[in-house]
């Protein structure tokens, strides 16, 4: 039964640290883009990207598995394209996670980006810097505090992903079942033991990355440069 | 003057709230997933006759309905999928054990999507490479998974078929995975097969050396005894048979 708390606490920090990459990267790209850029539908396009935050996981892990179910418009193409099956796998649970997480990252990014100061950005442009140097060497060292606290946050909640990862990917032990969901199948079947184990494993991990992420918090920061 | 606003805004919402809990005249009844259409049927007409009750029917597995009240969730009356819960109920003093009646029977079938190839007449046929995800409800909590690993583990198939299951957290769970044709087959009840013949084909009865009889009983916690032993009376009078029966179940 240990074994099974600490495999499902494997595959959790798996799951979670997956999806958490794919959303700092897209998260990133489409935070810069929402702050920087001004076209048609930019306001519809955050309001679509934020609704994962206040839909219910279940709603979204049926709209999951509708979609890329083996009957699914995209699920039927990655079968006859690639022979992929995501529905029953971890890829599949990451895939939920990370849209479950998708606004906690690109939110505090759109907002860390707006908050960069543009003169900044202009000196360096009359100093001859490319667009691409640019944005690594003076935009995303302003930015990254904000960026990494919601990154942060964002992995905290996908270690908690329980509704849509169990729709769309069960809840296989070793395979499929996270913590979250092996805490569930453990109290359903009355094993306290083990739940009490799981829920404090849980709790633990999940204090430590919130404490992480407020080391993080750009207002911390600031207070740390007056004192 | 202080700011009262938050104050009433409490109030208002403990007000809210408490409106929410149990009333009199309310009756909890816990009920396996596999009744969840019979049991709505029969609840109907229970209030139809008895224009002062007010049935509340709470689904799920078996198994999770008897944690549920073990750890002191309202139930007034509780039916089970099995015996083997209702023992474990029994024995955790949580229903009057001299008021508990066995009120239908079930069959447990192996189901496929409709539009599936596979050739699948008996469990043995279940371990063909071709056959790559099963529906099984997670015998830990679901009665159906629990009478499933009975057969396969009789057939020595348990074991071999293990890589395959997709444990399932009730029985409509997997009724749902292979209606989808996201699992080539799964344990069901024939009365579940029998809600989606659309979608879903019964390969073959599963043989079994038990019966599956589904048990209600009135809990030890209800609130209204007498009006809890009514509605197990309305279950098993020919009113509440007639429903069940139209729903494929069968007489215990």
């Amino acid at each position: 039964m240990n074994m099974n708390a600490w495999s499902a606490l494997a595959l959790s920090l798996k799951v979670a640290g997956c999806a958490t990459l794919i959303d700092l990267v897209l998260g990133v790209a489409v935070g810069f883009l929402l702050a920087r850029r001004r076209f048609p539908g930019r306001e519809l396009l955050d309001t679509l990207l934020t609704l994962p935050m206040v839909m219910p996981p279940t709603v979204l892990g049926y709209y999951l598995l509708v979609l890329i179910g083996r009957h699914g418009p995209i699920g039927a193409w990655l079968q006859s394209t690639f022979g992929i099956n995501l529905i029953f796998t971890w890829q599949g649970a990451v895939i939920a996670a990370a849209i479950v997480i998708f606004p906690l990252v690109f939110k505090p990014a759109r907002a860390a980006f707006e908050a960069v100061d543009g003169q900044l950005e202009q000196a360096a442009r009359v100093l001859g810097i490319s667009e691409m140097a640019l944005f690594f060497r003076v935009t995303m060292p302003l930015a990254w505090r904000g960026i990494l606290a919601g990154v942060l946050l964002g992995f905290a909640r996908a270690l908690g992903e329980f509704g849509a990862t169990l729709m769309v990917a069960g809840s296989i032990p070793g395979r499929t079942q996270t913590l979250s969901i092996a805490v569930y199948e453990a109290v359903q079947a009355g094993q306290d033991d083990t739940a009490n184990l799981m829920v404090l494993l849980t709790s633990f991990v999940c204090i430590a990355v919130l404490l992480t992420a407020g080391r993080l918090a750009p207002g911390r920061l600031a207070g740390r440069r007056e004192a | 003057m202080p700011n009262t606003l938050p104050i009433k805004l409490a109030a208002a919402t403990a007000i809210a709230l408490a409106a929410g809990f149990a009333q009199a005249g309310d009756l909890h009844v816990s009920a396996a997933a596999s009744l969840s259409n019979a049991f709505t049927d029969i609840a109907r007409s229970y209030e139809a006759r008895h224009p002062d009750a007010n049935v509340l029917l709470n689904f799920g597995a078996s198994g999770a309905l008897l944690q549920q009240m073990a750890k002191g969730a309202p139930a007034d009356v509780f039916a089970s999928a099995d015996v083997e819960t209702m023992d474990a109920a029994a024995k955790q003093n949580l229903i009057a054990n001299g008021e508990r009646r066995n009120f239908a029977r079930n069959s447990l079938v192996v189901i496929v999507p409709r539009d599936s190839r596979l050739a699948i007449k008996r469990l043995q046929d279940l371990a063909q490479p071709a056959v790559q995800k099963l529906a099984i409800g997670n015998p830990a909590s679901v009665p159906a998974g629990r009478y499933t690993q009975h057969a396969l583990a009789a057939a020595r198939l348990w074991q071999p078929l293990a890589g395959k299951a997709i444990n399932t957290q009730n029985v409509r769970q997997s009724l749902d995975y292979v209606a989808r044709g996201e699992v080539d087959a799964g344990f069901v009840y024939g009365t579940d097969a029998a809600l989606m013949p659309n979608k879903v084909m019964v390969a073959f009865m599963v043989p079994l050396d038990v019966a599956i009889d589904y048990p209600i009983a009135r809990t030890a916690a209800a609130a209204d005894a007498a009006e809890a032993k009514r509605f197990v009376d309305f279950v098993l009078s020919p009113a509440g048979q007639a429903v069940l029966a139209r729903y494929g179940f069968l007489k215990p």
